[in-house]
């Protein structure tokens, strides 16, 4: 029996995974078995044969190809045009510093004895030996620093959920961001299609730090394939003691469920994911106060990215200050960047923070898919800014990125060739403003509207043309207007790809006046 | 927020076979901490979309007001308040999607739909698919690297 694994990412689906499974499981003499994905997106969908020297990996398979590559030898791990050598020792793998992305890939995702042989729960026994106070010190230590957009230190929040209880707070929550709305975002999902464990493992760590017994993670219902992965972990996880009422022989409980979100990208907002999570409109709060004092149903709440969750387990098991010597200035520790868009390599590389744009773009990413000149990147999701070519030797760095008016957000790099259109980019973040905004404020909901007029108003008018340089002074003082005038981050920084547009792409809007 | 205290109603008209279905998911849920949003994914799975008699009956059984309860089917852009058509494409128009052509195949979806009252065309906002795009979900199914005639041959692959 030869054993071949095929992908059950969901984008490895989106390219066919399942008719190459279905086509290989007709083949006699081979069992199929469903990994993850590695993360190398272009190549799938990634066929791995086990062979003596390893798993050998032929990309982007298709159904009606199987016979050639059979034919060509695929089952002894033959060599072929598509076929890539041992997968492990793939370049593009082995440039990669994986902390977070260790295990994906490897094995059956729901796998927990896998898990276990690959150093799991390593982390959380240590955390269940360990005075709580500890091991947030540990992850103060860590550097680690908030993967969902803020930045904000991990290990300081989970302090003060921590303090609250000690200081007689009844009840805490912990819970995951997954609501991932990003565009141009895809290693939550990545993680919790292809490694849940680790994911349930740190957000377990917390639980039992802060006192808490109960967890939902809030994952967007536009990733249903997550969804039943970690319905199923639990249940697997729950079954060998990991979860529920006596954590790993503990006497600690915690127990966890997952909640889907409805089709609203503010519900990523912390705020409004709690307000979702218990059932109503996700309609931001105004803070204070705090959801790490008063969260959900006013208890202290750990709120945290799926990615921060995922380090917790090696900053537990291999220490804080492993993690922290990795990265630059105030950015510790690793990233999981997303090259997306018009990129010819694209899917998720794991680095310490630090890489600049230039090289995960060129280098890694391999530039545009359609071979043109790459014109504009989009850092850190549709509030991010769009860098010009020139402008790429910036350092991926939460302060180094903030110099160069960009921010890095949840780490999704969007790439585009020399064909975008950057007036119509910038409409269409105030029109994703205007579809998305929770309502509350004016600049946001009405700003972003007005916003989208006044750019048709420019593009609709010649150059040259009275009362076309009014246009822009009126958009710059809508854009001041929603960033000083917002609740949140919606409104507050949907200004920015549009400044960025008009600054760096002036002749996409027949020129500015400035 | 104001809430109406339980409607008197059960004894008074008998319930449709719908709203007692409604009742049974509503009641499934209700004892979980902030049910409502997994009500409404219940419903909807089960019977196409939320009516206004569903939202009554749902706040009936949460002890909510029918404006609360609406107001949260109202926000959620996933939540339908009329039967879906039998088929349904959504395309991504998000950024990493659109540099690779989101916007022309979006508008050539609509044009290929237009005369199509069975079908519908939804704009979406990213599927996590965006190394692959432009994507698009056929009838709940994803696909990447999308062009028109996929979905041409999609919709030649649907019986009449
Ligand atoms: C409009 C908006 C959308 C957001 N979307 C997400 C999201 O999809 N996922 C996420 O983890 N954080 C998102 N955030 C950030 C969260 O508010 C919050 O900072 C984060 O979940 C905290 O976790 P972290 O400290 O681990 O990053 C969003 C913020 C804003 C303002
Ligand atoms: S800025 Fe927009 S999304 Fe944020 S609270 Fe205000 S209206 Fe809601
Ligand atoms: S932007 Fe289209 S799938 Fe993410």
């Amino acid at each position: 029996m030869t054993t071949v694994w095929v992908p059950a990412d969901s984008s490895a689906r989106a390219v066919g995974a399942d008719e190459v499974a279905a086509a290989l499981a007709e083949v006699e003499g081979v069992t199929v078995r469903r990994n993850g994905t590695r993360g190398m997106l272009w190549r799938e969908p990634l066929v791995e044969v086990e062979t003596d020297r390893g798993r050998v990996g032929y990309a982007s398979v298709a159904a009606d190809g199987i016979p050639a590559l059979l034919e060509a030898g695929m089952l002894s791990g033959a060599d072929h045009e598509t076929c890539i050598g041992v997968v492990d020792e793939d370049p593009w793998l082995t440039a990669q510093d994986r902390v977070s992305l260790v295990r994906i890939g490897l094995a059956e995702p729901t796998d927990i004895r896998a898990y276990e042989a690959q150093g799991g729960w390593a982390g959380l026994r240590r955390a269940l030996d360990t005075d709580p106070t500890d091991v947030v010190e540990e992850v103060v230590t860590s550097g680690l620093r908030g993967r969902g957009g803020a930045g904000f230190p991990t290990g300081v929040k989970w302090r003060t959920v921590l303090q609250a209880r000690q200081g007689g707070a009844e009840q805490a929550f912990v819970c995951c961001n997954l609501d991932e709305g990003d565009s141009g975002t895809f290693a939550d999902r990545i993680l919790a299609e292809a490694d849940p464990f680790t994911l349930l493992e740190g957000m377990t760590i917390a639980a039992v730090t802060v006192g808490a017994t109960e967890g939902y993670i809030y994952c967007r219902s536009e990733y249903p394939d997550a969804i039943a992965r970690l319905r199923d972990a639990i249940a697997v996880a729950t079954e060998h003691g990991y979860l529920g009422d006596d954590v790993a022989g503990s006497g600690r409980a915690f127990r966890l469920q997952v909640r889907v979100g409805a089709g609203a990208y503010i519900c990523g907002e912390e705020t409004s994911m709690l307000e979702s999570l218990e059932g109503r409109r996700g309609e931001v709060r105004a803070k204070p106060p705090i959801p790490a004092l008063r969260g959900l149903w006013d208890s202290p709440t750990v709120v945290n990215n799926l990615l921060s969750f995922a380090a917790i387990p090696m900053i537990l098991a291999d220490g804080g200050e492993t993690y922290a010597a990795r990265g630059v200035g105030r950015s510790r520790g690793t990233q999981i960047f997303q090259l997306a868009g018009n990129i010819a390599r694209g899917g998720v590389f794991e680095a310490p923070l630090g890489i600049t744009l230039r090289e995960l773009v060129e280098d890694i990413g391999g530039g545009t898919r359609t071979g043109r000149p790459v014109r504009a990147v989009q850092v850190g999701g549709p509030l991010g800014a769009y860098l010009p070519a020139d402008r790429l030797d910036v350092p991926m760095g939460y302060e180094e990125l903030a110099e160069a008016g960009g921010m890095l957000g949840h780490g999704g790099l969007v790439v585009f060739d020399d064909t975008v259109d950057m007036a119509r980019m910038a409409r269409f973040a105030m029109e994703f403003c205007s579809v998305e905004s929770c309502g509350k404020c004016t600049p946001c909901r009405i700003g972003s509207t007005r916003g989208v007029e006044t750019i048709d108003r420019i593009t609709s008018t010649p150059a040259g043309a009275e009362g076309r340089d009014q246009l822009f002074v009126l958009l710059e003082d809508l854009c001041a207007t929603m960033t000083t005038g917002s609740l949140c981050a919606m409104g507050g920084l949907t200004p920015v790809p549009v400044r960025s547009a008009l600054t760096h792409f002036p002749e996409d809007f027949g020129g500015s006046p400035r | 927020m104001a809430r109406a205290g339980r409607q008197q109603t059960e004894a008074l008209t008998p319930r449709s076979a719908r709203g007692e279905s409604v009742r049974v998911i509503a009641q499934r849920y209700a004892r979980e901490r902030g049910p409502l949003l997994e009500i409404l994914h219940a419903v909807q799975a089960e019977h196409g979309h939320i009516a206004d008699e569903d939202v009554a009956e749902i706040a009936d059984v949460l002890n909510l007001s029918v404006a609360e309860v609406h107001g949260t089917v109202s926000f959620y852009h996933d939540f339908r308040r009329s039967p879906a058509a039998d088929h349904e494409v959504q395309i991504c128009r998000a950024e990493a999607c659109q540099a690779v052509g989101a916007a022309d195949l979006w508008a050539a979806t609509e044009q290929h739909f237009a005369h199509r009252e069975d079908v519908e065309v939804r704009e979406v906002f990213c599927f996590g698919n965006c190394a692959l795009g432009p994507s698009a979900s056929i009838d709940g199914r994803l696909r990447g690297h999308v062009t028109i005639d996929d979905i041409a041959t999609a919709e030649s692959g649907w019986s009449r």
